[in-house]
């Protein structure tokens, strides 16, 4: 095999076809690409694309995992779901009020206060990687750790949060103090994440652009206008995307911090969806969920690029 | 700007991030502190920054406990997440390299096709993954934590990023001397690639580490469940022993913590440069 590939080999890379260059590829058997892939893509097929479908399949479907029978109801579960009297539909739009508000509530505070930290860290100073690397620490604890040290922190007889705040606050049983917890536990875990990411997006607009604006005598606050906003432009519209898509798949806070309560109006679409098909195994429903759902997060991501869009067509 | 006010600047910008990474760090410090209190301390309305006394009580009773047997649970989660993590580099590994530097037919399609489930709402593969595991008998077992999310596009995605980066004339002379694809594919590309193999290692292991939402309801018996999973069940039931629960966290944390102080700059360069170029 190897001299075969040796004596092929010469003639083709002398040959005119792809003279050099990166693109270049040596001549081998036709199945070879596919013998790289087909590892990955067996796994992609049976756990990506399969469940995709099989889902949809689902949702059309009164789907026990106990009963034998899974009679198809069409879009019964669906009908159901958009009817708000019905005892699903009310607490599947319970629960998406409930990501609705975490999300509008969440993303924004995401986005401006991890910004502003990546400017203060956009400089050369001592310490700067010391700093990054505290504000980034609480990211890499999993959600169960977070969980556990808010509840304790956040408890209102003996939490240290009532203690130094001066207040007397039940944060796991009252709905706005409820949200303003989870809100507030869940900026503190991913702030360190959105302002990496941004921080990389700032270090990589060129140096030369701040330079020609500062000889133009534009002021500090002209120059983020024109000149870091603008570089930014492409990486906020992937951190946008990507927080809301964080946000509104919220589960292990509301899980561990306010289990749900009060009345589930802190239970979150996808904590419902798990309970409804993992827990009482209503699968045709539960999935019919996840697809309204997903429904939505595609049209809240359609709306952010579009968003960006526009507003580089104005300028 | 004159040399004194840009020095009061940076002493003011140090003042303001050290204040915040005060702040930020505070509620791990109390964590790892309560979780060596007797259980009467850790249960005072007085904080109390220093253990008096310094208490093993609650690792004790926490170890000591046949109902959380939260040491099966961290070898479980051991097992878990480097399993997860090997099966990550393994399979796309050469998918990526393939994607990145072979010329075949429907590579665009392929790579379109992965890249386009990146923005699938991981919400809708829930459901109909738990029925396929079910169906492959892995409910209650580890390969239900440690395959399916391995189908996820991104470590092909951040793996093919570096392939393309690779210079074409390594590849042409290592052909010359007689190389085929795999072994220019094992000898040239996967040693310029390791470190962004143990980027992606690392994010593996951290990711299935944490992982909490898919384990509790894959993972049913105590003996089975991994380290969040069996916390998650354990704060049900102990509530309000924060002796207890701190120390939980504080196993939980301490492998992740441990990675993290190691190996920070990789983990953060990997993140923040994973988003920027897609």
């Amino acid at each position: 095999m190897s001299l075969l590939t040796e004596e092929m080999g010469r003639p083709g890379t002398a040959g005119p076809d792809r003279p050099g260059g990166a693109g270049k590829t040596p001549r081998m058997r036709p199945w070879t690409p596919y013998a790289f892939l087909a590892p990955y893509l067996a796994l992609f097929a049976v756990f990506m694309l399969l469940p995709i479908g099989f889902g949809f399949w689902t949702s059309l479907h009164e789907w026990d995992i106990n009963l034998p029978a899974k009679p198809f109801v069409g879009l019964e579960n669906y009908l159901e779901l958009f009817d708000p009297s019905s005892v699903d539909g009310s607490r599947f739009w319970t629960a998406m009020r409930a990501t609705g508000i975490f999300t509008v509530a969440s993303v924004p505070l995401l986005i401006v206060l991890p910004l502003l930290t990546a400017l203060l860290m956009n400089g050369r100073f001592a310490g700067r990687n010391v700093y990054r690397a505290v504000y980034f620490a609480p990211y890499v604890l999993g959600v169960a750790v977070v969980g556990f040290v808010w509840q304790f922190l956040l408890d209102g007889n003996i939490g240290l949060v009532n203690h130094y705040l001066g207040l007397d606050v039940q944060w796991t049983n009252d709905v706005a103090p409820a949200w303003v917890a989870l809100v507030g536990v869940t900026v503190w875990w991913t702030l360190g994440l959105n302002s990496v990411i941004f921080l990389a997006g700032l270090q990589d607009i060129p140096r030369e652009l701040h330079e020609a604006a500062m000889v133009d005598g534009a002021s500090a606050w002209q120059r983020f206008r024109s000149v870091t906003l603008p570089g930014l432009r492409p990486v906020t519209v992937f951190v946008v995307n990507a927080t809301i898509l964080a946000s509104a798949n919220m589960f292990g806070q509301s899980y561990l911090i306010t289990r749900g309560a009060p009345a589930d109006q802190t239970k979150t679409a996808i904590y419902l969806i798990a309970e409804t098909g993992l827990r009482q195994f209503d699968m045709g429903t539960a999935s019919a969920m996840s697809f309204i759902l997903a429904a939505f997060l595609m049209v809240a991501s359609g709306l952010v690029f579009g968003a960006f869009r526009d507003r580089s067509a104005r300028r | 700007m004159t040399h004194d006010t840009r020095r009061l600047r940076r002493a003011l910008l140090h003042l303001v991030l050290a204040v915040i990474a005060a702040l930020y760090l505070s509620p791990l410090v109390y964590m790892f502190v309560t979780s060596f209190k007797t259980r009467e301390a850790a249960g005072s309305t007085e904080p109390q920054w220093i253990p008096d006394p310094v208490s093993l009580d609650a690792y004790r009773e926490l170890l000591g406990s046949a109902d959380s047997p939260i040491m099966t649970w961290f070898l479980n989660s051991l097992a878990a997440a480097t399993g997860h993590a090997a099966l990550v580099l393994v399979t796309a590994a050469p998918a990526a390299y393939a994607l990145a530097r072979l010329r075949f037919r429907g590579r665009r399609t392929i790579f379109a096709t992965v890249v386009a489930t990146l923005f699938v709402p991981p919400v809708v593969l829930l459901i109909p993954n738990f029925l396929i595991v079910n169906e492959l008998a892995w409910v209650d077992s580890l390969p239900a934590v440690i395959v399916p999310a391995a189908a996820g596009a991104f470590g092909v995605f951040f793996l093919r990023q570096f392939f393309i980066t690779l210079p074409g004339e390594l590849e042409e002379a290592a052909e010359l001397d007689g190389c085929n694809r795999w072994q220019i594919f094992t000898v040239i590309a996967l040693p310029l690639a390791r470190p962004a193999l143990a980027t992606l290692f690392l994010l593996s292991f951290l990711t299935n580490w944490n992982d909490f939402l898919w384990p509790i309801f894959v993972l049913l018996s105590p003996e089975s469940l991994t380290l969040p999973a069996g916390l998650g069940n354990f704060q049900s039931a102990n509530s309000i022993r924060y002796d207890l629960l701190m120390a939980g966290a504080v196993i939980a944390s301490l492998p992740v913590i441990g990675i993290y102080l190691v190996a920070q700059r990789w983990i953060i360069e990997g993140i923040s440069r994973s988003g920027l170029k897609g």
